[in-house]
């Protein structure tokens, strides 16, 4: 059975039994009401007055239809991309949709109804696409049976368009026949079949999104925007070194400061069910780590008064490391083939005879460091306890996951936590660990009022959860003729699954850290050897957009450029000669080639670049062309990239997101940099963890290589990491200056 | 101590300090959530606000030295969303996350009552210390220049 009829059964088997939605949370009209989207996402768009036919969605009296997504909106546009899928089999009157979120309570009480409710992985579409089908393709069916049994006509006579039932003379609209078709059950056989991409007329198209309009005036509701009547707020120093703890504090110094109503310590020693244990993964990265809290009437005075609170830290086992002792530990494996460390990963042919007869070596040594997510809103999350029920708001990637972390800090039945998911300024991935979560119930419970926390930018910066640093090893022996004889590929990096998924470690090895570097690699290579070693950090690592191929491209992509020019081989040429005839990369890279015009040959100072890479199911090849003067300063003048996602559901959104993953790995391959310094982050705010700025943002174009088929792709992060190696080859091709290490800017790139 | 202030055209009087940041005043004593804190060191612009017409990070502002002048919120640019600025980034669906729009927002509509017709050296210069970490830069930069020719023909 493929995973797409286990979702297809899964949807048969539980939404239509699944019964009646909880009314939660505080519900204020507004003007926003007739909005397609409400303010508060977590509450219904419309008056409700309608009828369920599934879990997924429901029809108002007036027609208007609600459907309901499970995914998380954090800008990659998901509230308008999820009600597409259940419209196209609907046959609804696109301008008649409504979106709201799923309601995670539900979905936990009714048998995970909404089958995955966590935003991550580039998932959104590929994963639930054949499931949301279905449910708009049953409401459709059951639809047309009702109205067939109201007329005395056969169903397969009954035609479904805009929201408008017809047979014969009869007509109908989809509201008149609501109750009815929410009464009709199917069996597993009586489902339909959902439509193959040849027949879609809504999605491919471009459609505007249903959030933007309270995006433009201020009232869509984020966590940090949440207010629940009498609410109090918090705000929270973790120890500077993760995993280090509270020595002294105290807290009478601050308790006189206008409106504090609270200073406690929390994780261990302090309060806190699960608080962090160092002797324990992965509860490294979900305890609660030592920090202090104040609690007062305003944030404004529950952030002086915290900063003004004396606490003294032991730094614990981490303190005294740096960069340097992090990559120093590493390199000892990195350059030391005999160590232990080595696990096998890959190992094709005679790597060691291919390099040893080879005309031509080549050798690097290539690092990347540790990165912080830098969402746009910091962290925070509220929490109200009562008797009998506890409430939750904030921008949860995960929102069961939320739900359980708050039921297990506080002791409580996940059936009585409710969260209500507002619109997430960014996630990237740190929002869907939940660590802010278990902080704010802990204080919540402890307080017994509503508490909203919110973590400052500081510490949103030096308290993250981090993308792990990654050290990579290359040799690379090319014939008389220019062409790979042997690769030996060593990696040495920090594990993200080891300390949040140990169970997924397969052989000792993490297929994230290895991504695109192993047998996923596109390029057919006769002798190879690919060996990773583990060197972890008492930093928490955590997914980071894209993830290892937020990285690993940077290396590979490098390293093959590296190779073409000692080849004396054109970069573009050199990767095709590596490709299968049947390669998936083969189209996209000669098409970003050819709209880029793509020109190894450019006068000093000006180059292109070239990287491709796959992940999340999508391929993306890009071309960047740079231009550098002789003193070093750097314009990026355009990217070019090639896209092959298979098929598109919004386009409008497969453009955003190419964007967005340009910003987001060129301020990874220019800026982004963690520094250590006894075992803390250095940088705390913008002014030294920098980002890309406008006057930095180049032409950005987007051409689509869609094979179509089989292939579904993901969108939101796997952009990120071609033009992490594109960049930089560019800036050699226009100076000669190669790039090891990232970011760029610590490194000098004039000529001459 | 208790300050009067004037947003949005209304006066509100608010028991603060006087050092306290409009920022916070705007958001937790007023109740306008519309004005988002980002950095709170005027490092990325997500707390800009207009005080007397100009473009000011509120988050540096302290609530004292806003006494008696005219502060406008993402919330007061417009009754319905019809500033030049906000039909164009309608149009051309700027935002993403959105968490940094108020702030490009007020910005950009500063921007326009000072350059009818900005330059893209204008759009640079102007947003030097604005950060979207969704990177909707190119959508930015392009429903400027569609704003400024809306605002013309109107
Ligand atoms: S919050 Fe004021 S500029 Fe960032
Ligand atoms: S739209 Fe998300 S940070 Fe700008």
């Amino acid at each position: 059975m493929t995973h797409h009829e286990i979702s297809r059964r899964k949807f048969i088997a539980t939404s239509a039994a699944a019964g009646g939605g909880m009314v939660v949370g505080f519900s204020i009209p507004t003007a926003a009401q007739a909005a397609a989207v409400n303010m508060n996402p977590w509450e219904s768009p419309t008056d409700k007055d309608g009828e369920e036919i599934n879990a997924w969605l429901t029809v108002d009296r007036d027609g208007t239809v609600t459907i309901r997504l499970g995914q998380s909106e954090m800008g990659e546009g998901v509230f308008t991309s999820m009600p597409m899928i259940v419209a196209e089999e609907l046959g609804v009157d696109w301008k008649m949709v409504r979106a709201e979120y799923a309601d995670a309570n539900r979905h936990v009480r009714n048998d995970n109804v909404y089958q995955r409710m966590s935003t991550g992985g580039s998932g959104a579409v590929r994963r639930s696409r054949v499931y949301l089908q279905q449910a708009g393709a049953s409401a459709r069916e059951r639809l047309k049976e009702a109205a067939a049994q109201a007329w005395g006509v056969a169903r397969s006579t009954v035609t479904a368009k805009d929201s408008v039932l017809s047979s014969g003379n009869n007509t109908g609209t989809y509201a008149e026949f609501a109750a009815a078709a929410a009464a009709i059950m199917f069996t597993e056989e009586e489902e339909p079949a959902i439509k193959t991409p040849d027949q879609f007329t809504l999605l491919g198209t471009s459609v505007a999104r249903l959030d933007t309009p309270l995006k433009v005036n201020g009232t869509a509701t984020f966590g940090i925007d949440v207010r629940v009547p009498g609410m109090l707020y918090a705000a929270i120093i973790h120890s500077p070194t993760p995993g280090g703890m509270v020595k002294t504090m105290d807290g009478d110094a601050v308790r006189g400061l206008p409106g504090v109503v609270d200073v406690l310590q929390l994780g261990p020693g302090g309060i806190g069910n699960l608080t962090y244990n160092p002797e324990e993964v992965p509860n490294r990265v979900t305890g609660i780590t030592s920090s202090v809290v104040v609690v007062a009437d305003t944030y404004y005075h529950a952030l002086s008064a915290v900063n003004q609170l004396p606490v003294t830290w032991d730094a614990g086992p981490g303190g005294g490391s740096t960069n340097a002792t992090i990559q120093a530990a590493a390199f000892d494996i990195l350059h030391n083939p005999a160590h232990e460390a080595h696990l096998p990963v890959q190992d094709e042919g005679d790597a060691a005879g291919g390099i040893a007869g080879a005309a031509t070596v080549v050798e690097s040594t290539y690092t990347t460091p540790f990165l912080e997510h830098a969402c746009m809103e910091p962290l925070n999350c509220t929490v109200h306890v009562t008797d009998g029920r506890v409430d939750v708001w904030g921008g949860f990637q995960n929102p069961p996951g939320a739900l359980g972390v708050v039921a297990d800090e506080l002791g409580v039945e996940q059936e009585t936590v409710f969260t209500h998911t507002t619109f997430l300024g960014d996630g990237f991935g740190l929002r869907s660990r939940n660590h802010e979560v278990r902080e704010a119930a802990a204080i919540a419970g402890a307080i017994g009022r509503p508490v909203k926390m919110l973590w400052s930018r500081e510490e949103t910066t030096t308290q993250g959860k981090y993308r792990p640093y990654a050290t990579y090893y290359f040799k690379g022996g090319l014939d008389a003729g220019g062409k790979l004889a042997g690769y030996e590929n060593r990696i040495v990096s920090q594990s993200i699954f080891f300390h949040q998924i140990p169970q997924f470690m397969r052989d000792g090895l993490d297929s994230v850290a290895l991504e695109g570097m192993d047998a996923r690699m596109p390029y057919t290579m006769p002798n190879k050897k690919v060996t990773w070693a583990m060197s972890n950090t008492h930093i928490p690592p955590q997914w980071w957009r894209s993830v290892g191929m937020s990285q690993n491209p940077f290396a590979l992509e490098s390293f093959i450029d590296e190779m073409a020019y000692a080849a004396g081989t054109d970069p573009l040429q050199f990767r095709l000669d590596m490709l299968p005839e049947d390669s998936e990369f083969q189209a996209p890279y000669r098409l970003v080639a050819e709209k880029a015009g793509w020109d190894s040959n450019l006068p000093k100072g000006q180059g292109m670049g070239i990287a491709a890479s796959e992940g999340f199911g999508s391929i993306i090849a890009t071309v960047a062309k740079v231009t550098v003067s002789r003193r070093g300063q750097l314009t990026i003048d355009s990217i070019d990239v090639a896209v092959d996602c298979g098929h598109i559901i919004n386009s409008d959104t497969i453009e955003a997101q190419v964007q967005s993953c340009q910003v987001t790995g060129l301020s990874n391959a220019l800026f982004n940099e963690m520094t250590i310094a006894d075992g803390a982050m250095v940088e705390k705010n913008f002014d030294t963890y920098l980002q890309l700025k406008m006057s930095q943002m180049p032409q950005v174009n987007t051409h689509l290589a869609l094979s179509g088929g089989e292939k579904w792709g993901g969108m939101g992060e796997p952009a990120t990491g071609p033009i992490l190696g594109a960049l930089p080859n560019a800036i050699f091709a226009a100076t000669g200056v190669r790039i090891r290490s990232l970011p760029i800017r610590n490194h000098s790139l004039s000529w001459s | 101590m208790a300050l009067t202030l004037t947003v949005n055209g209304t006066s509100h009087t608010v028991d603060v300090e006087s050092d306290t940041p409009l920022l916070w005043v705007i958001r937790d004593s007023i109740g306008l959530t519309g004005t988002k804190y980002g950095c709170g060191i005027a490092k990325c612009g997500a707390c800009t606000v207009h005080i007397d017409g100009r473009a000011a990070r509120s988050c540096t502002t302290k609530a004292s030295a806003a006494v008696g002048k005219a502060i406008t919120t993402i919330e007061g640019l417009s009754a319905d969303s019809s500033h030049p600025i906000q039909v164009a980034w309608v149009e051309q669906d700027v935002p993403q996350c959105g968490y940094c729009q108020s702030g490009w927002i007020m910005s950009a509509a500063a921007l326009l009552d000072k350059r009818a017709n900005p330059s893209d050296f204008d759009i640079d210069s102007e947003f030097a210390d604005n950060i979207c970490r969704c990177g909707t830069y190119q959508r930015i930069r392009s429903a400027i220049h569609r704003a400024a020719e809306i605002a013309a023909a109107r």
